[in-house]
């Protein structure tokens, strides 16, 4: 099991500007679910609240007022239910790839033969199997952000939380890891909610998009895509794919003014 | 052209200058290199060289050693909690600030007039430098790498020990650089003050002989010293921090 749900979550922050304090409302009653297995993608222009609302999901930040769970237990904190990949990776430099995928694991008490072969598992799953020595700088942007996702997932949580995971990455790359990530999803079947600002990328992942405008949703749309969605290329071509992305950045650009 | 070799040059340069004119000064007044050398080889002999490093590196190591043990933790704390920051900050940055010959005098009545002395003035200098930069390396640490420990619910301990500690080694290594002057001349201070022994003996002793191409040895020697203690941290620093030098954005 692994279901999200957000509600009335707001948070207020307090910026200093020019010596004044200003309250800044980065969250306002928002609220949607994401259901177990379901990979859910937040959009929305810059400012509206995206990876705020992710990272109070996490844990990272609290909210100001509203309510976060997952299979119905409240959020307090970070936990081990959850697991985070983020925007850069975000790699211990000082690690190898397969120390830093242990590192979550050994944070949960997982020790000995176990931690080692866990480890080695996923880096398997994301396709590094002989990389696991290397350390961050050995590695490319996209290797990187597959440690992280390997971490993330080593863990076993019953939700995914990726903060544009993809961003940094070069298109081809992109591509690739969007592919990766769908296959990934097909095995683990994990929950999944990602932030992106990428269009495509949404209407591809996910099987719905929560359209954020000013803190609160301003639409959630169905993409009425088949899975598994093996063929992203076909799926990139097709008519329904050109249409729902079409809706989509309507339903964007109606946010912009 | 290889560093190595730009060094040699410049040294080259730098001490045939010194001994093309350092000849012509009046030898009380000044020395020159092979007059240097030459005093050398005679303290060598007589093992009195030997002697006084020995007894001048003992207090050294002890304190700056202790500097170490206390100054890293002490930095991480004040570096990572606002209590501490708040509580002892400001001790520590006056602290670096110390006229610490002034109070030569009132730790000798405390400690008396042999090694521990040494040893406290090699620390009180060394101290500083090492938990201020280790402070200032903590506060640098990138909060994202923190969240990343915080994501995986890792305790406070574990954060400080497995993620800032290692963030902070670069910081940490230049205070040991910065400390490794700072201690040599604690160190000279302790053995002027003190019960007069050691290199800093030699100093006074040939200077109140006007023997002053003897004076130059130590202190040839302590500078000496002080480039082979860089040199060691640095290779210590690419033993345990690899990642730095590959991820600095340095031309080589």
């Amino acid at each position: 099991m692994g279901s999200v749900e957000l509600t009335d979550v707001s948070k207020t922050f307090t910026l200093r500007v020019d010596g004044a304090e200003q309250a800044v409302r980065a969250l306002d009653r928002l609220s949607f679910g994401v259901n177990d297995g379901e990979i859910v993608a937040l959009i929305g222009p810059s400012g509206c609240g995206k990876t705020t609302a992710l990272r109070i999901a996490m844990g990272l930040d609290s909210a100001s007022s509203g309510r976060v769970a997952v299979d119905g237990v409240a959020v307090t904190g970070c936990g081990h239910d959850r697991g985070m990949v983020f925007q850069h990776a975000e790699l211990l430099p000082w690690l190898t790839a397969a120390e830093n995928v242990m590192f979550g694991l050994e944070m949960k008490g997982v020790r000995g033969a176990e931690l080692r072969d866990t480890a080695q598992r996923y880096l398997d799953l994301v396709g590094l199997t002989d990389s696991g020595s290397r350390r961050p700088y050995q590695l490319s942007g996209g290797m990187q952000q597959r440690v992280g996702i390997a971490r993330a997932l080593a863990i076993d949580p019953k939700v995914l939380l990726m903060d544009e995971p993809f961003g940094a990455l070069d298109a081809q790359t992109r591509e690739t890891m969007q592919a990766e990530l769908i296959d990934i999803h097909a095995r683990t079947k994990k929950t999944i909610l990602f932030v992106t600002h990428d269009l495509d990328e949404a209407v591809l992942l996910a099987d719905r998009v929560v359209v954020m405008q000013h803190g609160a949703v301003q639409e959630i749309m169905e993409v009425p895509l088949p899975r598994p969605r093996g063929d992203l290329e076909a799926l990139r071509g097709s008519a329904v794919f050109a249409a729902t992305r079409y809706r989509l950045w309507r339903a964007i650009n109606a946010t912009a003014h | 052209m290889p560093r190595s070799l730009i060094t040699l040059v410049s040294l080259a340069v730098l001490v045939g200058a010194w001994e093309f004119f350092g000849r012509d000064i009046n030898p009380v007044f000044g020395s020159y290199p092979s007059a240097i050398a030459a005093a050398f080889v005679e303290l060598v002999r007589t093992g009195q060289l030997g002697a006084a490093l020995y007894e001048s590196l003992r207090p050294f190591v002890v304190g700056y050693g202790l500097a170490i043990i206390v100054g890293v933790p002490l930095g991480l704390v004040i570096g990572r909690f606002r209590v501490v920051e708040a509580a002892l900050g400001i001790y520590v940055t006056a602290g670096y600030a110390m006229p610490l010959v002034a109070l030569v005098p009132l730790l000798i009545l405390w400690l008396g007039l042999g090694f521990a002395v040494k040893a406290a003035v090699v620390f009180l200098m060394s101290l500083f430098p090492i938990c201020i930069n280790t402070w200032l390396g903590v506060t640098a640490v990138p909060k994202s790498l923190i969240e990343v420990g915080r994501a995986f619910v890792a305790p406070n301990s574990v954060i400080l020990r497995r993620i800032v500690l290692p963030a902070t080694l670069p910081y940490i290594m230049a205070g040991l650089r910065l400390a490794v002057g700072r201690a040599v001349v604690a160190m000279v201070i302790a053995e002027f003050f003190t019960t007069i022994s050691g290199l800093g003996a030699i100093i006074i002793n040939s200077a109140n002989n006007f023997d002053t191409a003897t004076m130059f040895v130590p202190i040839v020697v302590l500078m000496v010293l002080a480039i082979g203690l860089n040199g060691l941290i640095g290779w210590v620093e690419r033993r345990v921090a690899p990642w730095q030098a590959e991820i600095a954005g340095r031309d080589d």
